[in-house]
């Protein structure tokens, strides 16, 4: 991850110091361990604040819109997927982004990191494949690729999709028999095991609404759930409204969800908001074809009308 | 949206999608009976209803 570092900082320091881009977009490090926020980065002695590794879990493709000048953006797979899928719904041109891509092996789920200690974590270093992780009591080597967040193991866009430096050696993207097995695991329950499922997983929402925060495709200038005229949703706890706020969010991002997990990173209550938008994922994919922002010429699934469209829901 | 709505556990046969045109009398009918068969058959729905209660 060293060598990412400085080829990240090399790139910033070069962009900011030709005057090419206004800011640069990328990590920094966090207040607390295995954790690390967004920055924008504006002079050449900043860009020693830049860092990347494997808890670099946000989506930076959430802060490059509303742009006035050029800007950089430091773009994993999946971000730079999301950059796609802004510059195809005119939220930013091609030429106001400069990307730095960073070929990407995973991220790590904290929250099945911290389930291994029984007291804080205070330190997380990585070297390679190997994670080692102390809290006061005890130190423990972790091999990444056992704690990778779920849609990095499904990940088959390690790479970035568009870019125009990239700050690593290009990494092998998997081939996967099933991209879609935890879907698959929900679709054989039968309706009434469904419905407790969802109930389940919802059940520790406080309404934060960071998961619509965290994601780059909730831009919505008013969301839904603000709206007081109309009122599409209520306010409140119950649990119809947090269903329904939860429902709806992901159907808004049907066919435009990357999967890239931002939604699950930012959620303080651990809950895998991805099992509502990991099915509209697999139906864009099985029924148009479509995996979201791969190719800026193309119009997402939603927002096109082919005679080829499946037809049979409607009678 | 039928497809999440299934995929959360509320029945197929409950959401139903047709385009009627308003001089498609005999189709409005047609599609009502059989939406109502189909209704009935599944019996009270207990999810996604709010209780104000």
């Amino acid at each position: 991850m060293d060598t990412y570092i400085k080829k990240i900082r090399e790139l910033a320091a070069d962009l900011l110091e030709r005057g090419e881009v206004e800011r640069v977009i990328g990590f920094a490090k966090g207040t607390i361990p295995m954790a690390t926020s967004p920055i924008a980065v504006g002079s050449k002695q900043e860009v020693e604040k830049l860092v990347f590794n494997s808890t670099c879990g946000l989506n930076l493709a959430n802060y490059a819109i509303k742009l006035k000048g050029k800007i950089a953006i430091v773009a994993k797979g999946c971000d730079s997927r999301n950059l796609v899928t802004h510059i195809v719904e005119n939220q930013i041109q091609r030429e106001q982004i400069y990307i730095i891509g960073v070929p990407c092996t995973g991220m790590v789920d904290k929250f099945k990191i911290a389930a291994l200690f029984k007291d804080e974590i205070i330190e997380f270093e990585e070297a390679g494949d190997t994670l080692t992780v102390s809290s006061l009591s005890q130190t423990q080597t972790l091999k990444k690729q056992e704690y990778l967040r779920e849609n990095c193991q499904y990940c088959t866009h390690k790479n970035p999709v568009l870019y125009d430096v990239l700050a690593a050696d290009l990494v092998e993207e998997q081939v996967l028999e099933n991209p879609f097995p935890d879907v698959d695991r929900i679709e054989a329950l039968d309706p009434d095991a469904k419905w407790q499922h969802f109930c389940d997983l919802t059940k520790n929402c406080i309404r934060c609404y960071a998961c619509r925060n965290a994601c780059p495709i909730c831009y919505c200038p008013t969301c839904f759930v603000d709206e007081a005229g109309p009122q599409w949703v209520g306010k409140g706890q119950n649990k119809t409204d947090v269903d329904t706020f939860h429902f709806l969010r992901a159907f808004h991002c049907a066919g435009r969800c990357t999967d890239c997990g931002a939604c699950v990173e930012a959620c303080p209550m651990g809950i895998n908001v991805r099992d509502f938008t990991r099915k509209l994922s697999k139906d864009a994919l099985e029924m148009f074809g479509w995996e979201a922002g791969l190719d800026i010429s193309k119009r997402p699934p939603l927002d096109s009308f082919s005679p080829e469209d499946p037809n049979d829901f409607i009678k | 949206m039928g497809n999440l709505l299934e995929h959360m556990g509320v029945e197929r046969d409950r959401v139903h999608f047709s385009w009627i045109s308003s001089a498609e009398a005999t189709k409005f009918v047609d599609v009502v009976k059989e939406i109502s068969k189909k209704v009935r058959a599944l019996g009270p729905n207990k999810k996604f209803v709010k209780d104000y209660n």
